[in-house]
């Protein structure tokens, strides 16, 4: 690969060629294939839009071309020589840069030391030349149109100006592709119309650009080509100028139903949830659903629509700032997460390592958790009892571990989250909170996780699902709300659920599109 | 589990190991009145490293222990000196509270304003002994104004024991039970092992650092009354720089700084082993100035054991490693 990342080479490159190709990419995990021999062509000079559910693979794809993972099988070509990225420096050295959605940067560092970290240069006795540095990267600031200080520290700055100075780092090292990855997520419309320019000037120079968004109407005003990912397969590429956004919601979302989910009797009872006008400064408004007995209410949207927040506020860890919680048409005020178990409201939360189990303590004392007043006779708990009850639930839920007092720590990701669960059935809840109950755990796993959950919804628990996968929502929802950047973008039963609703509605693509 | 166990066993073969070596040199070390006399004199540190511990089990740290113990301390006296009528019921209850007060200072600072624990207690630390100068005008209370009654009660014996053993002991027992059976204890291992799940539990993580923080202070202020009715005498500068051998206790004890990790058992040990290793050193005559080397290794050597421990433990691949962990978790 030495050869063919020197400069001169690239120089070769026409507009014609791909500076950069992937050839049928596989990449397996334990349990899931995320890349299933997918190909991609980045063009000098032309903006490539990467299209895909959540789980099609982009983030995968991104990670093998930027050098973080190697791929199993398939070969990248830069600028027609076939390359091995074995590390991130490799890549980088061949022109490839990425900016991630959040941000790698250093806070407490100026913006020329950001721009140059790692590569700063040096003048005498190996010191760091700063008048050199500041210089340079005054130049590519302007070069970018980026009105910022060389010398202002970063924490200063808003998301859009360190995005910029992630582009102004990005260009430091001559990056001939650049990958942004949902570069838009956190920015306000003007600075996305900054964002624009600055992709038309970067085009201008002759860079390749990757560019993966969810939003079509982005794609649409900025992208030249487009490549479409399904489940780890590729499953189109072409110009834009000869695709519509039906055609692009087609391939993103048709599918062959490869997934079994279980059969149930939909007959949801009485009201029990009732959600009234939930509003937060910064993150939703207008939120009002209802609940009712042994339903499952799935909760569709793009990452970052606000539905897990919505959920936070319901089991009271934020507050809304406005709206009522009704249970059993009762007015309930929920201020903590404890007054919301108190309510029969229990939430397993999406980063289950981080906010489910406690690793350290035993698995009953695990389960038993929330329910310590349960298992306590004035004050004072009792062992028996919380065995009692931690076995009842772990054997529910075919817990395999070898005792009940063995570290949870010690156990595989699949038990701890079953676990996680036992402790929330064991407070007896009226409601269960599910946010993203699938994510990350594999095929067979999955499966044990949805027929559980129609195992409770039979048992008339009421059942929330926040999902970002499609297929999941739409076997197991008895109905849906779809949330699109803090509001109920729909609300979708029977025969309007279909895979091309929900993206419609999700992505906010008009109806007569 | 075993680890944890090992951990303490280790710890207290160290102490035996520790005892025997002074007792081939010196044996009257070992007597039974000799050992009564060591532990009474570790109570002090035992009874605040009990406090400490709650407060490092929820990823907190209280330096200001000692400080909360000098100003209780001379509250007492002075109290005493101005009423000596006052009975010493009366005069552990206001050293009780006062502490619990100044810890829930600490506490109500940690929960509402999120300050890092370390911050808030070395502020309010400087706070304590400001105030002392403050009441005492940088003046002692010497044992001449102190009450007999007062200076006597923690040397009295009870079935052979100084009450001072006696509060050292009830304290350690009260602390196994709180933190093995109540909820407020399995709460401060929640909270340190995993604060953003303890939230889901709907454990709130200020509040139970807030009865940390408040417990550590209790018996801080019991322990004031105890240290200056022992050595009879309080001013400003008691038991200066002594938090930090009660931190040190803690970690000997396997208390794991990160919060979560630990057991009472071995703050006890912890409090045992420096306790015998600055009662024995002028015994085998050594400078004490040794003492704070051997404490500090010791406190080396026991967070290396600790870092140990907590390593390897990621992922099991391995089928076969898979079978060796869950037929040890079954033995």
């Amino acid at each position: 690969m030495q050869m063919s990342v020197e400069s001169r080479q690239f120089e070769k490159v026409s507009a014609e060629t791909p500076v950069l190709e992937l050839r049928d990419i596989t990449k397996t995990f334990p349990g899931v294939k995320a890349l299933d021999g997918v190909s991609l062509e980045l063009y000098p000079g032309q903006v490539t839009a990467l299209i895909g559910e959540n789980g099609a693979g982009k983030s995968t794809l991104v990670k093998t071309l930027t050098g973080i993972y190697q791929p199993d099988e398939g070969a990248i070509h830069v600028a027609g020589e076939p390359v091995v990225f074995a590390t991130a420096q490799d890549a980088s050295a061949a022109g490839i840069t990425a900016i991630h959605q959040e941000t790698v940067l250093f806070d407490e560092l100026t913006v020329a030391e950001n721009i140059f970290i790692g590569h700063a240069p040096r003048g005498r006795f190996g010191l760091i030349d700063w008048k050199i540095m500041r210089t340079r990267a005054a130049e590519i600031l302007t070069r970018i149109g980026a009105a910022l200080d060389p010398d202002t520290p970063l924490r200063d700055l808003g998301i859009a100006s360190k995005h910029l100075v992630a582009i102004a780092r990005a260009l430091s090292v001559d990056a001939r592709v650049v990958v942004m990855d949902e570069p838009t997520a956190a920015l306000s419309h003007k600075e996305i119309e900054e964002l624009y320019e600055l992709v038309d000037r970067l085009k201008a120079e002759g860079r390749a650009i990757l560019f993966i968004s969810h939003k079509f109407d982005e794609v649409f005003r900025i992208a030249d080509r487009y490549t479409v990912f399904r489940d780890g397969t590729h499953v189109g590429a072409g110009l834009m100028a000869d695709v519509t956004e039906s055609d692009l919601v087609k391939m993103m979302v048709g599918r062959d139903v490869n997934q079994i989910f279980p059969e149930r009797a939909k007959a949801p009872g009485d009201e029990v949830l009732k959600v009234v006008g939930y509003a937060h400064p910064t993150e939703f408004e207008d939120i009002t659903f209802t609940l009712r007995r042994g339903e499952i209410l799935g909760f569709y949207g793009l990452v970052g629509a606000g539905r897990s927040e919505v959920m936070q506020a319901l089991f009271g860890i934020t507050k809304p700032s406005k709206g009522v919680t009704r249970i059993d048409g009762q007015i309930k005020v929920i201020r903590s997460p404890a007054e919301a178990v108190e309510a029969g409201i229990v939430y397993v939360p999406e980063d289950r390592g981080k906010q489910g189990a406690v690793i350290g303590l035993p698995i009953f004392q695990n389960v038993t958790l929330p329910s310590l007043s349960q298992t306590s006779r004035s004050g004072f708990l009792r062992l028996s009892e919380e065995f009692a009850l931690a076995r009842a639930y772990t054997e529910r839920l075919d817990l395999r571990a070898a005792a009940l007092d063995q570290d949870v720590g010690n156990l595989s990701g699949g038990n701890q989250q079953k676990v996680v669960i036992a402790k929330w059935l064991a407070t007896k809840p009226r409601v269960i909170i599910l946010d993203e109950p699938t994510k990350g755990i594999d095929i067979g796993s999955k499966a044990a996780v949805h027929a559980f959950m129609a195992e409770l919804a039979a048992e008339r628990l009421s059942v929330i699902m926040v999902s970002s996968e499609i297929p999941e929502v739409l076997g197991m929802s008895d109905r849906v709300i779809v949330m699109r950047e803090g509001l109920i973008a729909a609300e979708l039963e029977g025969d309007d659920l279909t895979p091309e609703t929900l993206v419609r509605h999700a992505a906010g693509i008009g109806e007569s599109a | 589990m075993s680890l944890l166990k090992s951990r303490e066993a280790l710890l207290g073969g160290a102490i035996l190991v520790l005892l025997v070596l002074i007792a081939s040199r010196f044996p009257g070390f070992v007597a039974p009145d000799n050992l009564v006399r060591v532990f009474t004199d570790t109570s002090p540190l035992l009874i605040l490293a009990l406090g400490q511990t709650v407060v490092i089990l929820t990823r907190c740290i209280d330096l200001s222990v000692a400080a909360n113990l000098a100003l209780t301390g001379m509250v007492c006296a002075m109290l005493n000196a101005a009423l000596p009528g006052l009975p010493v019921a009366v005069i552990l209850v206001v050293a009780v509270a006062l502490g619990a007060v100044m810890g829930m200072v600490n506490g109500l600072l940690v929960w509402t304003l999120s300050i890092p624990s370390i911050v808030v207690t070395l502020g309010t630390m400087t706070i304590y002994r400001g105030i002392i100068f403050l009441i005492s005008n940088g003046a002692w209370v010497n044992a001449h104004e102190m009450s007999d009654a007062f200076t006597g009660f923690p040397r009295a014996s009870i079935l052979g024991l100084p009450v001072l053993a006696w509060f050292g002991i009830l304290a350690a027992v009260g602390m196994m039970v709180m933190i093995s059976r109540t909820p407020l204890g399995r709460a401060f291992y929640a909270v340190g092992g995993n604060p953003h799940a303890a939230v889901y539990t709907g454990i709130s993580v200020g509040k139970t650092q807030f009865w940390a923080f408040t417990l550590s202070g209790a018996l801080a202020g019991l322990c004031g009354y105890l240290w200056v009715a022992r050595y009879a005498v309080a001013y400003v500068d008691i038991a200066g720089g002594f938090e930090l051998e009660v931190v040190a206790a803690c970690v000997i004890g396997g208390i794991s700084i990160a919060g979560g990790a630990g057991t009472i058992l071995g703050t006890i040990l912890g409090a045992l082993f420096l306790g015998i290793v600055k009662n024995a050193l002028p015994v085998v005559d050594v400078s004490p100035f040794w003492q704070m080397a051997i404490s500090g290794t010791a406190i080396i050597v026991a967070v290396t054991l600790n870092n140990r421990n907590s390593k390897g433990k990621g992922r099991i691949i391995l089928r076969r490693a898979q079978d060796q962990a869950s037929e040890g978790a079954t033995v």
